[in-house]
């Protein structure tokens, strides 16, 4: 229990502190000590669920860690605390160019902690009420995030991500009064009747009309946020308007703290109906969003928001597994939430490097980064290789055990799945190609840059392409096992 | 009171919002939007207390104050500065004209009836009947979001949808748990005055509040590419 709060007092209280730090230096680095606090503590934590081997449930009926969640929050601290490095120089950088003023660093640093404790908090919550509150805070944070440079067009992408994003979690708000709704003629009235543990262990009881049409709004109201198509709209504009170090932990966190919602709820309807509606919709979502993101990767012209598509894209395919829902499909789509996470906030440090150093976000004046600086390009070309599933990174083992799971069960669906990566791919190589080889452009410029996140971030990818850790793999099963159980097979 | 009567008040508390939404929607000046607006808040507080008394319920009393400051007061008169001082009390310009919004609004609220009718069998409470109009509520409040231009009036739109979120829970439900409700308030309340600031910011840099503008912004940086 004491981890625990150490780990979601952290960043609150950090958030705190940096609201009122006005020197931008000692902000950064408060920032940075913050993320590796926070990390400590998730990781105490994960030991402890580690070492008890079996569900933990702590404060009463308020917070819940099982296998699912532990590995979940291990990365987001994780990605949290590198991206605080990150964006300790990048930041300045832009500081010193004039594009964020000092109010506005404060603003930064303390909604950017509050973030984190929203994340957190929505992972360790057992009760689905405090879960929906949690996302709707850290969406409230990054909305504040993306228009920080309060150019026309980031106050553009910033309105839209808050209306769209807005709508679409008043969606999850009545899925989940339509839950409370049914479980409250079942476990009473009261914080009971919301506890996930509870919910999970009499689903069965659980009146299935009303589960079914309480679970279409959930699955519009949390694939909003998840970016699956056409819900979609929202996202490239917030990742190519906002700060790179907000891309990276929009793309890399706040996508699978909705996806993980929502995947909750289907366990929840599972048990209710018996049924695999709620598998079959995410299979239609996940598809669908599969080919409208590869495709609209075709037609960017923005760097940042080609790889937001990409984002979609993985989505996707998680929703796609996580639907499929056999044990082998959902160790597939957790291997890939952590791999995409690493991989694409590592894609987007050094987007962010590069667009620095070019000046631009225009992928067609961006040229030569290998001659510029090779430590950005090669960075970007192998980042790129990593999400596009080239082995040995583990992107391309998850895709892999993803591609025997749908093969398994619904054979048909691989030839329209190995259509999307193809095209995905070939729209990635297609313009990272041109941009890291070739001549310089003539308007680069020198910057201070640090390459130690990304290159941890594409090692632990390689590392878990090549070999997975026993007690991740341990995690992965026994989520699958916990996944597993209401899908009828 | 006997539980007949207040069945009975709820009834005609939820027809009362399902009025208030319909007025919403038809009102051609934004002044008056807001008054409507602020009827919809004082309304939902009402309707909590009666549901807090009949249920026996004490924590919607808190809900109801909460309630009765936030949206029937602090909300409004927010939204009242804001338009007071950008200078915006024109008209409402819809996307799409009156009668047309008003015949889909009709077509939202009957499906919303055929939508909830299985579930509200399965429903003992006091409240069961009010579900559907909730619904329709909810989906009236975005057919306002999608057929207005200027952004205030999207921002009302987005809080009749929470407050009729509100009413769903305590019509279906009797209210959700104090904690998620204090919650759901919190957020709401930091999302109004970020809507605030957004106002003047885009102000600001658009000379204007219309989203049109706002939206071509966005797509003429991207063909500027």
């Amino acid at each position: 229990m004491s981890a625990m709060l150490a780990m979601l007092l952290a960043p609150l209280l950090g958030g705190g502190v940096l609201a009122l730090v006005r020197d931008t230096r000692l902000a950064a680095r408060i920032n940075v000590v913050t993320g590796i606090a926070t990390f400590a503590g998730s990781l105490w934590l994960a030991l402890l669920v580690l070492r008890r081997a079996h569900d933990l449930t702590v404060l009463g009926i308020w917070f819940h860690l099982d296998a699912y969640n532990a590995f979940l929050i291990v990365l987001t601290a994780f990605v949290g605390m590198t991206t605080a490095i990150f964006s300790g120089p990048y930041m300045l950088n832009e500081h010193a160019h004039g594009r964020v003023g000092d109010g506005r660093m404060r603003l930064y640093h303390a909604m950017f902690q509050l973030f984190l404790f929203g994340m957190l908090l929505g992972f360790t919550s057992n009760n689905v009420g405090v879960l929906w509150v949690s996302l709707e805070l850290s969406t409230l944070a990054t909305v504040m995030l993306v228009s920080l440079y309060r150019t026309p067009a980031s106050i553009a992408a910033a309105w839209k991500y808050f209306i769209l994003c807005g709508m679409g979690i008043a969606l999850a708000l009545f899925g989940t009064v339509l839950l409370f709704f049914a479980s409250s003629s079942v476990l009473g009235h009261g914080n009971e009747a919301l506890s996930w543990t509870l919910l999970r262990a009499h689903a069965a009881a659980l009146d299935p009309t009303v589960m079914t049409i309480a679970f279409c709004f959930l699955m519009v109201g949390y694939g909003t946020k998840v970016g699956l198509a056409p819900m979609h709209a929202w996202l490239p504009d917030a990742h190519g308007e906002g700060p790179t170090p907000v891309s990276a932990v929009l793309s890399g966190l706040l996508l699978n703290l909705a996806l993980y919602a929502l995947v909750r709820m289907k366990m929840l309807v599972d048990g209710a109906t018996g049924g695999n509606m709620a598998g079959e919709l995410m299979m239609g979502f996940g598809m669908l969003s599969l080919f409208v993101a590869a495709l609209s990767l075709h037609k960017q012209q923005d760097i940042k928001r080609m790889f937001s598509f990409s984002s979609i894209e993985h989505m996707g395919l998680m929703t796609f597994a996580f639907g499929i829902g056999s044990h082998l499909a959902s160790v597939a789509a957790m291997l890939h939430m952590t791999v995409h996470s690493l991989v694409k906030s590592g894609i987007f440090f050094t987007v962010g490097h590069a667009a620095q150093a070019m000046g631009t976000q225009k992928m067609s004046k961006i040229r030569g980064l290998i001659r510029h600086h090779p430590g950005i390009g090669w960075g970007l070309l192998i980042g790129t290789m990593a999400i596009a599933g080239f082995p040995p990174f583990g992107v391309f083992t998850s895709e892999f055990l993803l591609f025997t799971a749908a093969l398994e069960s619904n054979p048909w669906t691989t030839i329209p799945l190995l259509a999307g990566l193809l095209i995905a791919m070939a729209g990635l190589l297609r313009y990272v190609q041109p941009m890291v080889y070739g001549e310089v452009a003539p308007q680069a410029k020198s910057v201070r840059v640090n390459m130690i996140p990304v290159y941890i971030h594409l090692g632990l990818a390689l590392l878990l392409g090549i070999a997975i850790p026993g007690a991740l793999a341990g995690w992965y099963e026994q989520a699958a096992n916990l996944l597993a159980v209401g899908a009828i097979r | 009171m006997t539980s007949a009567l207040i069945q009975q008040l709820i009834d005609g508390m939820a027809a009362l919002m399902l009025l208030v939404s319909f007025a919403l929607l038809a009102q051609h000046r934004l002044l008056s939007v807001l008054h409507w607006f602020a009827t919809q808040g004082v309304l939902l507080a009402v309707t909590a207390a009666i549901v807090g008394y009949g249920s026996h319920n004490h924590e919607l009393y808190i809900s109801a104050l909460l309630t009765l400051l936030l949206k029937g007061v602090l909300l409004p008169w927010l939204l009242w500065r804001v338009i007071k001082r950008l200078h915006v009390h024109r008209e409402v310009e819809p996307l799409v004209n009156m009668p047309i919004t008003m015949l889909i609004a009709l077509l939202v609220t009957l499906f919303s009836f055929h939508l909830i009718q299985p579930i509200e069998r399965t429903s003992v409470l006091l409240t069961r009947d009010s579900m559907a109009i909730a619904t329709a509520c909810v989906l009236l409040g975005m057919l306002m979001m999608i057929t207005r231009k200027k952004a205030v009036t999207q921002v009302v739109g987005f809080l009749a949808v929470e407050n009729s979120l509100f009413f769903a829970a305590i019509g279906s439900t009797n209210g959700m748990p104090l904690v998620v409700e204090i919650g759901v308030a919190f957020d709401v309340l930091i999302a109004a005055l970020i809507f605030g600031l957004f106002f003047f910011q885009i102000r600001e840099t658009f000379d204007s509040l219309e989203v049109d503008i706002m939206q071509s912004h966005l797509l003429k940086q991207e063909d500027d590419e």
